[in-house]
């Protein structure tokens, strides 16, 4: 558990921030000068704020009060830095040998073939980073980061930089990384597809300032919070892959509730997040009939925010979880929407695209109070 | 080679080559640190410090000599204090070494500087980050991708020592066998009577030997470059 308080007055922005990152992935979650990256440069230690804490059990990176400030080489981090940045007078081999060689002897550590075998980079270590291709410097970043024994990874829009193809390439091994390897990561992101994919925990940032923080389902699924802007928005269900079938469709079960997909790659039993974007969904008092959406979802309004334009986001409580729809005030003022009113929520299957779609769902963690 | 030049212009290179070798050996390490600190550090006084390490390219290479011989000779403030141990470096080898070195030292700054300054600080950053003390930073990534800069600015160096002529007569004059280098003994074959053929020699001497410094400087480069650059 790392607890984490930050204060820094820059020339026009002012970050303050103070949450905490429980065991596995914690996504810093806000539109582009929220001050993620701050925040994980200052975790790093290469960016020192005028007062702050940063401190897991008895380990402490920073805290002003004390004097404390470890330097970025005594903190023991994995960073994977959006443009990888590895070493380019190095082979690959020696990149991803880089941080071991300065871990402490005895530092609890990953075995050399094993993230190799992981990341599926056995064939390039005799290559220089200048004859790689943007995924495969991206994964050796990840394997160099972790190959050096860190107590924390960070990660800083580690899929930015690459194109959609590449981005699904990666994303998995970040799920492996989540789901197989103890060691708690950071991760910042401004796409709501990859917090829905990863997120252990998201904490939303604006104007640096903490707007929201919890579950992925709890964050993405608030209407007050919208760390993305409306047009991101959308809310994340966790389903069970049913059957596959025959005509290229996928049967999932969301809490009771059947979902229909196109194809998807799980295998039936297996569990998932689906991330159903906002402007997806369609709002009807009735149970609509003669509708080629195959999708249809009973609920109940939980909350309605108006937007600055003539849209309003209208959160539902479903069976299968939070949904959010992304409609016109005026239409929310037609159907008199209200909290407390039952409404069937349509979703054209078709329009969850597969970055959408997670792989398996990590325990749930605890979120004490802060 | 050693009977096609004669006695006399044999010990001019040869003592060319020692001087010039012992002035680049001693002023790599400090110029390193000196293109370094210009490069990374910000500190009071350091363009007093880029002024005097440029100073011998601008001055007449006369008065960097008589400079030298005021304050290292052996009644100069440095001088009278290296002479107490036992060190003089006027009108010795060494002192040439001393005026090479000097003369030389603004050409392997600047083309240090300028590699150390194309490091991006990124990478040491990110070697930070993975553990590296700022010293192995230094030694793991800011040394090695410098080295293209490092290597061509020590063959410039040990170039520019070779032909050095006007602060090293000025400072230690024209003693054969002790500070007469191949530059100073071309002077002196001009100014006797049949001394131009021992000069011409001297003159080919130089040529080849400026060549060949710029061949393989180049090689290096390109090899370094070949392996920093990927496949």
């Amino acid at each position: 558990m790392l607890d984490i308080t930050l204060r820094h007055a820059f020339p026009g922005f002012t970050l303050d921030a103070t949450f905490r990152a429980p065991p596995g992935v914690t996504v810093l979650f806000g539109r582009s000068g929220s001050g993620k990256t701050t925040v994980v440069n200052a975790v790093a230690g290469l960016l020192m704020p005028d007062a702050g804490r940063i401190a897991a059990g008895d380990w402490t990176l920073l805290d002003t009060e004390r004097g404390i400030r470890l330097k970025p080489h005594r903190r023991r981090l994995g960073y994977i830095f959006q443009e990888g940045r590895l070493f380019p007078h190095l082979t690959v081999r020696q990149n991803l040998a880089f941080g071991a060689w300065f871990a402490p002897k005895d530092a609890p550590r990953e075995d050399m073939g094993r993230v190799v075998d992981l990341l599926g980079i056995g064939h390039l270590l005799d290559r220089r980073p200048g004859a790689l291709s943007g995924g495969e410097k991206s994964r050796v970043a990840i394997g160099r980061a972790l190959l050096s024994a860190p107590r924390l990874i960070l990660a800083d829009e580690p899929l930015a930089a690459l194109d959609e193809a590449r981005k699904a390439e990666i994303l998995p091994y970040f799920e492996r990384l989540r789901d197989e390897v103890s060691v708690p990561i950071l991760y910042v992101s401004h796409s709501a597809s990859e917090v829905a994919r990863l997120a252990t925990t998201v904490v939303a940032l604006d104007a640096g300032r903490v707007v929201a923080q919890g579950t992925a389902a709890e964050v993405l699924g608030d209407p007050a919070v919208l760390p993305a802007g409306a047009r991101e928005a959308g809310a994340v269900l966790t389903a069970r892959v049913l059957r596959h079938h025959d005509d290229g469709l996928s049967e999932l079960d969301a809490g009771g509730t059947s979902l229909f997909l196109p194809r998807i790659g799980q295998a039936p039993g297996s569990t998932l997040r689906v991330r159903i974007a906002a402007h997806d969904v369609i709002l009807s008092r009735t149970r609509p009939e003669g509708l080629s959406a195959l999708n249809i979802v009973p609920g109940v309004v939980a909350d309605i925010r108006a937007g600055d334009g003539p849209g309003a986001m209208v959160a539902l409580d479903t069976s299968a979880g939070r949904v959010l729809a992304r409609i016109t005030r005026r239409s929310a003022w037609a159907l008199g929407l209200a909290p407390g009113v039952a409404v069937h929520a349509v979703i054209k299957s078709v329009s969850v695209a597969p970055s959408d779609i997670g792989g398996q769902v990590p325990v749930r963690p605890e979120h004490p109070p802060i | 080679m050693t009977d096609w030049l004669g006695p006399e212009e044999w010990r001019a290179v040869a003592l060319s080559l020692q001087v010039s070798f012992w002035a680049t050996l001693v002023s790599l390490p400090l110029g390193i640190l000196t293109a370094y600190a210009l490069a990374r550090w910000t500190f009071p006084g350091k363009q007093v410090l880029n002024g005097l390490v440029h100073l011998p390219l601008i001055l007449p290479p006369v008065v960097t000599g008589y400079l030298l011989l005021i304050t290292f000779g052996t009644r100069g403030p440095v001088g009278s204090i290296l002479a107490d141990w036992g060190i003089v470096l006027a009108f010795r080898w060494t002192g040439a070494a001393l005026a090479a070195g000097i003369m030389a030292f603004p050409l392997m700054v600047r083309a240090i500087r300028l590699s150390i300054e194309a490091v991006d600080p990124k990478l040491e950053q990110a070697a930070s980050t993975l553990g590296a003390s700022p010293g192995w930073v230094f030694l793991t990534v800011t040394l090695p991708m410098a080295l293209p800069g490092i290597v061509a600015g020590t063959i410039l160096a040990f170039a520019k020592a070779m032909g050095e002529f006007g602060a090293t007569i000025t400072f230690v004059s024209n003693i054969p066998g002790q500070t007469r280098t191949i530059p100073s003994a071309i002077y002196a074959f001009l100014q006797v009577p049949g001394g131009e053929a021992s000069a011409m020699r001297l003159v080919i001497v130089s040529v080849v030997v400026a060549m060949a410094a710029l061949l393989l400087s180049e090689l290096i480069a390109r090899r370094v470059a070949a392996r920093v650059g990927g496949a």
